[in-house]
C-alpha cells in the first residue's frame, strides 16, 4: 500500500500537488458534460448544509423558527446571533483549549513517534522484532475499549479536571510509527555513512540528516493528528467536567442544552466552532490533501 | 560484558568492543519516550480494564472484589447489549457501502480532469474538518420535522414529511445520512490519490484500441484500486464499528433505543450507571468482536492476493 508520493522522500520535499489533473485540457464532450454536471449536483448537495446553516445564523430568532421555510427572512439579515453567541458564550475559550491541547497532543505525538520510528528503522537492536510486532498489533485497539479503564486511571492519577487528562491519553498511534518508519526505510543510507564516519551520535544523525530530510512525512503526521485531536469528542468529553476546560466539540455539545431551541444561535455557534480549520484548511489546502492522502491509509 | 565480544578476532569488534551493547542501548533509548506513553496509556488500560471486568467495581466505590465472569455471563444475557451490539452491525453495514461508492463516484468524475480541481475538492471534502458536535447540530436542524429544510423540500415535491430522527424506522438511516456528508471526503482523497497513481500509459494504450470512457473506467481504473479499495473498505468497517458521537448527539441513542450503538451503551453503563465492571466486560465482548471481524478481514485479504 504505498503511497505516491512517498516512494522518493528526497524528491518529494520538492514536488507540488501530488493530486495533479492528468490531462489539463479536454474537449467538451456529451460525456464530459454530464460528469460536470454530476460533479456540481454532488458539490450542491454538500455545501447546502453550509449553507442553510450560515442562513439560520444570520436570521432573528423569530424568522429561524418561523414555520414559513425561507432561505431569504422577511426581516433581513442580522448578526444578532453572533453577537449574542459572543457575549454570553465561551466559543473563544473552549477554541483556545481546543487549539493548545490538540497542539500538545501533535508535538508529543511527533517527538516520540519519529524517535522509536528511527530505532525500527536503523538500529539493530535486541527484541527489536517483538517491539515492532507489538506496535503494528496494537493498532487493532480501539479507543472507545479504553475509557473505562482509562478513566479510571485518570481519577487514580489525580489528573481528571487537567488538561493532561484530555491530552497523555491521545499521543499514542501507532499507525503513525509505522507510516514513520516506512519513511524513514527509504531514506538512502550513505547519506548517514559520512556521519558516521565522523563519529557522529546517534541523535545528532537523527536530528541533523534524518529530520530535515522527512519534512513532508512530518507534516502530514501532524495535519492527520491534529485533525483527529481537534476533533475528537469522546475521550475529552469524558475527562473533564470543568467548565474552564471544555474544547470546541465538547462545549458545543452542551450549548444545545443551553440554548434550547435558539436555531440561530446553535448554528452561530456551530459556524463559528467550524470556521479555524476550514479558514486552515483554505490556505493549506494542498498540505492537508497530501498529508491525509499519505497518512490515511495507515492511519485511524 | 564485553569480555566476550573482545575475545572474538573479529577486526570490527576489536575497534568497536562494545557497539552490539551500544546498539542495544541506543535502539532501547529511542524507544522509551514512546514506550513509557504506551505502556502507561494503552497497554495497562487494556490490561487493567479486563481486571476490572471480572470484578464488581463501580463508581460509587461498591464491591471491589473479583466475581469471576459473572460480568461476561450477565452482559451476554442482557437485552439491552445485543441490541446495542446489533445497532452498531447496522449501522457498519448500511454506512460501509455508500462510504465507499459515493467516495469512488466523486474521486472517478474528478478524475476526468475536471476544470477547477480545488473547488470541488473542497466541497467534499470540507465537512471532514468538522467536529461531529458541528455536524450533528447541522443534521439535527436540517432533520427539524417542523422547521426543517429537508422536510420543506420535501413538502414541496408534494411529498409527506418524514419525522426523520423520531421515526424508529427512519432514524439510522438519518444517521447514516449525515455521516455520509461528514466522512466521505475521507475516502474521497485515498481513492482521488490511487486513481491519480495509475499510469498514463494504461489509459493511451486502450484509447488506441477504442476504449471509451466507461470502457477505460471498468477494465483499467478499477481492477487497478482493487488494492486500495480493500484497504477502504477495512478501514470503514473499523471505523463505523466504532459509531458514538453523532448518534449519541443527534438522537441519544433513541428513539426507544433504536439507534443506540454498543460504545454507548458502554458508556452509559459506566458513567450513568456508575458499573464500572460491567461496562468493562461489555467492552471486551466488543473488543473480541472487532479482533474477530479484523481477523477474519485479515484471512480474507491474504486469500485474495495468494
Amino acid at each position: 500500500m504505498a503511497i505516491p508520493t512517498l516512494t522518493r522522500p528526497a524528491a518529494s520535499t520538492t514536488t507540488g500537488d501530488s493530486l495533479k489533473i492528468r490531462q489539463p485540457r479536454k474537449k467538451l464532450t456529451v460525456g464530459r458534460i454530464a460528469a460536470i454536471t454530476v460533479a456540481a449536483l454532488i458539490a450542491v448537495l454538500w455545501l447546502i448544509p453550509f449553507a442553510w446553516a450560515t442562513a439560520t445564523a444570520f436570521k432573528t430568532e423569530t424568522d429561524a423558527a418561523a414555520p414559513d421555510v425561507t432561505w431569504l427572512p422577511p426581516s433581513g439579515f442580522t448578526t444578532d446571533a453572533f453577537v449574542k453567541v459572543f457575549q454570553d458564550g465561551n466559543i473563544p475559550l473552549w477554541t483556545w483549549n481546543s487549539l493548545y491541547t490538540s497542539a500538545a497532543i501533535t508535538a508529543i505525538t511527533l517527538v516520540i513517534s519519529a524517535l522509536v520510528a528511527y530505532a525500527l528503522s536503523r538500529i539493530d537492536f535486541k527484541g527489536k522484532k517483538v517491539l515492532m510486532t507489538v506496535i503494528i498489533a496494537s493498532i487493532i485497539i480501539p479507543p472507545p475499549v479504553l475509557i473505562i479503564p482509562l478513566f479510571y486511571q485518570m481519577l487514580a492519577l489525580n489528573l481528571i479536571d487537567t488538561s493532561w487528562a484530555i491530552i497523555l491519553p491521545q499521543v499514542i498511534h501507532p499507525a503513525m510509527v509505522f507510516v514513520l518508519k516506512k519513511f524513514f526505510d527509504q531514506i538512502p543510507r550513505e547519506l548517514e555513512e559520512a556521519a558516521v564516519m565522523d563519529g557522529a551520535s546517534r541523535l545528532r544523525i537523527f536530528t541533523q540528516i534524518i529530520l530535515p530530510l522527512s519534512r513532508p512525512i512530518l507534516a502530514a503526521v501532524a495535519i492527520f493528528v491534529f485533525i483527529g485531536a481537534w476533533n475528537n469528542f469522546l475521550w475529552p468529553f469524558i475527562a473533564t467536567n470543568d467548565g474552564n476546560l471544555l474544547t470546541l466539540p465538547v462545549g458545543l455539545q452542551t450549548i444545545k442544552s443551553a440554548y434550547g431551541i435558539q436555531y440561530a444561535q446553535n448554528m452561530a455557534s456551530a459556524l463559528l466552532a467550524a470556521l479555524p480549520l476550514i479558514v486552515v484548511f483554505l490556505f493549506f489546502q494542498r498540505q492537508i490533501i497530501k498529508g491525509v492522502a499519505t497518512t490515511g491509509l495507515a492511519g485511524t | 560484558m564485553s569480555t566476550s565480544t573482545l575475545s572474538r578476532p573479529r577486526p570490527e569488534n576489536l575497534r568497536k568492543p562494545t557497539s552490539r551493547t551500544r546498539s542495544n542501548l541506543s535502539g532501547w533509548g529511542f524507544a522509551t519516550p514512546f514506550l513509557v506513553f504506551f505502556l502507561v496509556f494503552l497497554v495497562w488500560p487494556i490490561l487493567y480494564g479486563f481486571y476490572m471486568s471480572l470484578t464488581g467495581k463501580s463508581l460509587t466505590g461498591a464491591n471491589d472484589n473479583l466475581i469471576g465472569f459473572a460480568n461476561y455471563a450477565e452482559a451476554l444475557a442482557d437485552a439491552d447489549m445485543w441490541r446495542s451490539l446489533g445497532n452498531t452491525l447496522y449501522f457498519t453495514v448500511i454506512s460501509t457501502v455508500p462510504l465507499v461508492l459515493v467516495a469512488l463516484v466523486m474521486a472517478a468524475l474528478l478524475n476526468i480532469g475536471l476544470p477547477a480541481q480545488w473547488l470541488w475538492r473542497l466541497s467534499y471534502f470540507a465537512p471532514y474538518l468538522l467536529a461531529s458536535t458541528v455536524v450533528s447540530l447541522f443534521f439535527t436542524w436540517m432533520y427539524n420535522p417542523q422547521l426543517g429544510l429537508i422536510n420543506e423540500f420535501l413538502t414541496g415535491l408534494g411529498l409527506p414529511r418524514v419525522a426523520w430522527l423520531n421515526d424508529p424506522n427512519v432514524a439510522m438511516w438519518a444517521i447514516v445520512i449525515a455521516t455520509l456528508w461528514w466522512t466521505v471526503g475521507f475516502n474521497f482523497l485515498l481513492y482521488l490519490a490511487a486513481m491519480q497513481n495509475i499510469p498514463a500509459q494504461h489509459y493511451e494504450a486502450a484509447s488506441l484500441d477504442g476504449a471509451g470512457a466507461w470502457r477505460q473506467f471498468f477494465s483499467i481504473t478499477l481492477p487497478q484500486l482493487t488494492p486500495t479499495t480493500v484497504m477502504i473498505v477495512l478501514l470503514q468497517i473499523l471505523a463505523s464499528l466504532k459509531i458514538f458521537d453523532q448518534v449519541y448527539q443527534m438522537t441519544a441513542g433513541g428513539p426507544g433505543g433504536s439507534t443506540r450503538p454498543v460504545v454507548q451503551y458502554i458508556f452509559e453503563t459506566g458513567f450513568t450507571g456508575y458499573r464500572l465492571g460491567y461496562s468493562a466486560a461489555i467492552s471486551y465482548i466488543f473488543f473480541g468482536l472487532i479482533v474477530v471481524i479484523s481477523v477474519m478481514q485479515f484471512v480474507i485479504t491474504r486469500r485474495r492476493s495468494a
